[in-house]
């Protein structure tokens, strides 16, 4: 029984923004199923009372002074833009209220 | 003056060479540019050359040494920098096509460091996209050939860097580790090239990949290049929140003093079945010469080996979907043609920039962080890679530092491993568990095989332990010759 | 009305900006004017290779914001990345905080129609901000990222309040109170205060909770509440109709003042929240936390205690007083330096300094053309009777055009009552003779018309008699 379906992928691949062609989907499922049925190999370890490592150091988070600093210029901020307008960046109509905005 | 040899010549030699004014760093530029210009259509390790900028530079260098001033421990040394690292001004892909065109308004922390200490980068070497590879062939723009064997990889993903100073095209590179990326194509080139201890080394403007496993570190031909270029890049940076701030070693010291009552771990799990046989020979005898040269050896155990492949996996395609998410095509690097909502910008415009290995990732890294999936897999994950952190921590508790190999094999031939991404990945069973739990480790030749390819020796210290393993590195390098070995120039 | 079956059942989650001087991760300046993207810097603007750093001074005001909720402040707390995709949202992620916030639990108390509520906090969290997206008629949008990595706090109350002027009084108090720690400016019209509410309906008596909805884009106290009413009769006319609610989350027009379904329906939302690498787990250690309670200000409810219970104002006029940090801080100035019964200086404060200031913030400006300590100083004239009450308006008026004190405008232009017994008495015994048959009637028992004689007196005298004494002096002679 595979562990990935082609439907799912497109699933996931709508959640992550990423247009896959049919050859595409066909050929990750049949990879993410391989690499899934390795990777499950860790649900062997028992870890119960282990921690999770979020983070590789051993520290905590470093402050910073609240002092501004010069900000890059407009032309800077849009010097890579693909599309802009006057100094905004230009994207297609957004529909008020068609995204996941917090 | 004298006119500089640039082929195969250490970075000390370079710069005392200009600070003794027996050369200028013109000169030195010129030289490398020439060799680049000749040589790298056959190698591929370039995606840019900043020709005039690296001039004007090294013309600054020379300036600062006919003006009585300081230029650097680094003075005029030409070298490279993988296109992962933000320049400003000068555009960085990161070896991808979604980011064709970027030009960094900002530069990164190490490069910046590199220029005040005297050394010019002469351009942007190539790599496997956004770091994702071990082979090099995933380079959105064209494969970097091994100088040793054209038909072969130089391994991955700092493979430019890597190939480049195999090849003289550079005295000494930067490269980026994730898990396995500097040492694998150190191994495959051989070269030296050292992961630092996480965090030991900034990562502000180092294009990310998997945050919590990002090592930019160094690649030189000798250990000793390995240690000046690592003196001048490590350090704490306030712009880098896991910066570690205590202060740097002296690690050009260390390569030279000796291996008295050093204790030196081989882990049993790192000799097991599915290693080439020269290369477990090329590795065990230079463990050997380790012994002869005062180390005791101490057998060690880092049982959790097995899990390391499948946890790097889950934990660094989660950080590579989110990390890859803000390429959106608003405000740098590609943009779809033509899209008439929101929706069509994002998914064609991603779709269209990244290449096979980003969008696997992406899928399997968005796969494993939906909602009801974490804790089975990224969750399990982060213990599993605790687990495998306490490993090094408790050998650590018995040696100083670890020899083990870098690779399962020596370089392979472009195309021999694409078909199948699995086994591709299970070639990083030496280098992941390292980066997992961040501790240093360096790769060095020890060897090579009846087809003359290098073989790479890895030595792993607790975390900040870089000075242990120069100790070991350096005594190894100065007992044998197998980095003044140089492959011929490709004709 | 059909609305009366239901009770309501409202949790907001409300984001504050944080008055910081540079972005929550990065060092561009918060303070941008009106050009697009002139206050951007690699890490809000989410350039490849960027990393987050934290702002001290953020945390701390969270801190505090915590400590004046009663909030249990976690000795370590972590930062999430939450992803979705978004023009306004340059890293396809928002750093947040998820498993592990800053501050937990706590509550926020005020009243409604004088009757004390508290309403109980789930959490605090830090977050940045995005940027704003400008929506154009021409086929296109634009972005602009200088609002991108302000600092913000949300604040996700628990589904205590069931009336939508609840909700608003709850929303008046959270401003009220973070602007007296001096955290954020709490203004909702330039987006410094935002509000998302979650409501449902039960029958009235039930347990179980209804299925609810999500109202966002609430940006004014106003809108609070319409759009809170809004969505009750719009649930109870479905329960009416016998059909379920969705659990869904709703956009508010209030131009059009009704909110529409904004799911996109491609894509279940899965934030798929994680650890965020780029910053170690948050410590805040009890040193930290006691200097930070150290700092607190008097709070809004400890001012309304003491006005009520120490003062004796009324709760009325406590909660006015209340209402904005600078009307407090006002009167506090005042009555330190106040002779005269804290209610008289209320009024006063209420009733002719509020009704000259559009913006009750305008009472912090340095030069207030009547600074607190000259209001005590007139209050004090007019308690002692050296000013008649309707005089002393008048000298307010010409203190607050001129920017003079008091006792200068009495001094030079004479306008002090006249307190000279006998004078008083003089015209007092005028008047009286003046007017027999007044003076029969009030001896007959219409003892009203002493406002009369008074009246008269006061005119004779050009208003500037001491009320006080012509009373005494009119009661006696009359009497």
């Amino acid at each position: 029984m595979p562990r990935i379906q082609p439907d799912e992928v497109r699933t996931i691949a709508a959640l992550a923004r990423l247009r896959l062609s049919e050859p595409e989907i066909e050929r990750m499922t049949h990879e993410l199923d391989a690499i899934l049925e390795y990777i499950d190999t860790v649900k062997n370890l028992d870890t119960g009372n282990t921690e999770p490592m979020t983070h590789a150091v051993p520290f905590d988070c470093p402050l910073r002074p609240d002092e501004p600093k010069p900000s890059l210029s407009v032309e800077e901020a849009l010097q890579n833009a693909p599309r802009r307008h006057d100094a905004f960046f230009e994207v297609p109509r957004i529909v008020p209220g068609s995204g996941e905005g917090a | 003056m004298a006119s500089p040899q640039v082929v195969g010549a250490s970075i000390a030699e370079l710069a005392d060479g200009v600070r003794a004014r027996k050369w200028k760093a013109r000169e030195l530029v010129e030289s490398f540019l020439d060799r680049i210009h000749r040589l790298d259509g056959r190698l591929g390790c370039y995606l840019l050359v900043d020709a005039d900028g690296a001039r004007w530079r090294a013309d600054q260098v020379d300036a600062a040494v006919a003006g009585g001033r300081d230029p650097g421990l680094l003075a005029g040394v030409p070298i490279g920098l993988k296109d992962i690292f933000v320049t400003r001004g000068l555009e960085t892909t990161a070896g991808s096509k979604i980011l064709r065109g970027f030009v960094p308004p900002y530069e990164s922390t190490v490069s910046t460091r590199l220029a005040a200490a005297g050394a010019i980068a002469l351009g942007k070497l190539n790599m496997d996209e956004f770091a994702m590879g071990s082979s090099n062939e995933n380079s959105a723009f064209k494969p970097v050939r091994n100088p040793w064997d054209l038909e072969r990889v130089p391994g991955g993903s700092s493979g430019g860097s890597a190939a480049s100073v195999a090849a003289s095209l550079c005295a000494g590179s930067l490269g980026t580790d994730t898990g396995g990326s500097i040492r694998q194509p150190a191994s495959l080139c051989g070269v030296a090239g050292m992961k630092p201890t996480y965090g030991r080394v900034s990562r502000y403007g180092v294009i990310a990949f998997a945050s919590s496993l990002d090592h930019p570190g160094p690649f030189g031909r000798t250990v000793e290049d390995v240690a000046a270029l690592l003196e001048v890049i490590a350090g704490h940076d306030a712009c880098d929140a896991t910066s570690i701030p205590s202060p740097v070693g002296r690690y050009r010291q260390a390569c030279a003093a000796g291996l008295a009552g050093l204790r030196v771990g081989v882990p049993e799990e790192y000799f097991q079945a599915g290693m080439d046989p020269e290369v477990e020979a090329a590795v065990r005898g230079a463990i050997d010469e380790i012994a002869r040269a005062g180390a005791k050896l101490v057998p060690v155990s880092l049982p959790h080996t097995q899990y390391a492949v499948a946890t790097y996996y889950l934990v660094c395609t989660a950080e590579a979907s989110s990390n890859l998410a803000r390429y959106d095509g608003v405000r740098y690097g590609h943009r779809t043609a033509e899209a008439s909502s929101l929706e069509e910008l994002y998914s064609k415009t991603r779709g269209e920039g990244f290449g096979v290995e980003p969008k696997r990732r992406i899928i399997l890294g968005t796969y494993v962080l939906r909602s009801g999936y974490y804790e089975a897999y990224y969750g399990k994950a982060l213990r599993v890679r605790r687990k495998i952190a306490d490993d090094f921590r408790a050998a650590f508790s018995k040696c100083d530092v670890l020899a083990t190999p870098t690779s399962p094999t020596a370089a392979f031939k472009l195309g021999e491993r694409n078909a199948d991404p699995l086994q591709m990945y299970l070639a990083d069973i030496y280098t992941v568990a390292p980066a997992l739990a961040g501790v240093p480790a360096l790769s060095q030749g020890c060897g090579f095989t009846r087809a003359n390819l290098p073989i790479g020796l890895q030595l792993i210290g607790p975390p900040l332990g870089e000075e242990a393993i120069f100790r070991v590195a350096g005594e190894y390098q100065r007992r044998t010759d197998w980095h003044k070995r140089l492959p011929k120039d490709p004709s | 009305m059909s609305v009366d079956r239901y009770e309501a059942v409202i949790g907001l989650e409300v984001h504050v900006h944080l008055a910081s001087r540079s972005k929550i991760f990065s060092w561009s300046s918060t303070a941008f004017g009106e050009e697009p993207n002139s206050c951007t810097d690699p890490v809000c603007l989410g350039l490849p290779g960027a990393l987050p750093v934290l702002n001290r001074a953020v945390v701390d005001a969270a801190v505090r914001l915590g400590l004046a909720t009663c909030s249990h402040i976690r000795p370590r707390c972590r930062f999430a990345r939450k992803h979705y995709f978004y023009p306004d949202l340059p890293k396809g992620f928002q750093i947040s905080q998820y498993e592990e916030p800053l501050c937990e639990g706590g509550a926020v108390e005020f009243r409604v129609a004088g009757e004390a509520r508290r309403v109980r906090l789930t959490r605090i969290h830090l977050e940045d901000d995005a940027g704003k997206n400008i929506h154009d008629d021409s086929g296109v949008s634009f972005v602009d990222f200088n609002r991108a990595g302000v600092p913000l706090v949300e604040i996700v109350s628990e589904p205590d309040m069931h009336s939508a002027e609840e909700a608003a009084e709850y929303m008046r108090a959270l401003r009220t109170l973070v602007r007296t720690l001096g955290i954020s400016d709490g203004n909702m019209e330039e987006g410094s205060l935002r509000c998302d509410a979650n409501v449902s309906l039960r029958l009235r008596g039930a347990e179980k909770l209804g299925t609810k909805a999500e109202l966002k884009n609430i940006n004014s106290f106003k809108h609070v509440r319409e759009a809170i009413e809004h969505e009750i009769r719009r649930q109870a006319a479905m329960l009416d109709r016998g059909e379920a609610v969705v659990q869904e989350t709703r956009l508010w027009d209030p131009e059009r003042g009704l909110s529409q379904s904004m799911r996109s329906k491609e894509h279940a939302h899965d934030y798929r929240y994680f650890p965020e690498p780029d910053l170690p787990p948050l410590a805040v250690d009890q040193d930290w936390i006691e200097r930070a309670r150290a700092s607190l200000p008097e709070l809004p409810e400890n001012r309304y205690r003491r006005y009520v219970g120490g003062l004796g104002l009324s709760g009325q006029d406590a909660g006015v007083l209340i209402s904005e940090r600078e009307i407090a801080d006002y009167f506090d100035a005042a009555s330190k330096v106040c002779a005269a019964p804290a209610k008289k200086l209320a009024n006063w404060i209420i009733n002719e300094v509020l009704a000259r200031v559009d913006d009750a913030r305008a009472l912090a400006a340095a030069d207030l053309p009547v600074p607190p300590t000259a209001l005590a100083e007139l209050v004090d004239l007019i308690d002692k009777g050296t000013l008649s009450g309707k005089l002393g308006k008048e000298v307010f008026a010409r203190m607050w055009q001129e920017g003079r004190r008091a006792g200068e405008i009495v001094a030079s232009e004479s306008v002090a009552v006249v307190s000279d017994a006998g004078l008083i008495e003089e015209t007092c015994k005028k008047v009286v003779a003046a007017n027999p048959d007044e003076v029969a009637r009030y001896r007959g028992g219409q003892s009203k018309l002493l406002g009369f004689f008074v009246g008269k007196v006061m005119k004779e005298m050009g208003g500037k008699a001491d009320p006080k004494s012509a009373n005494e002096i009119l009661r006696r002679l009359l009497g």
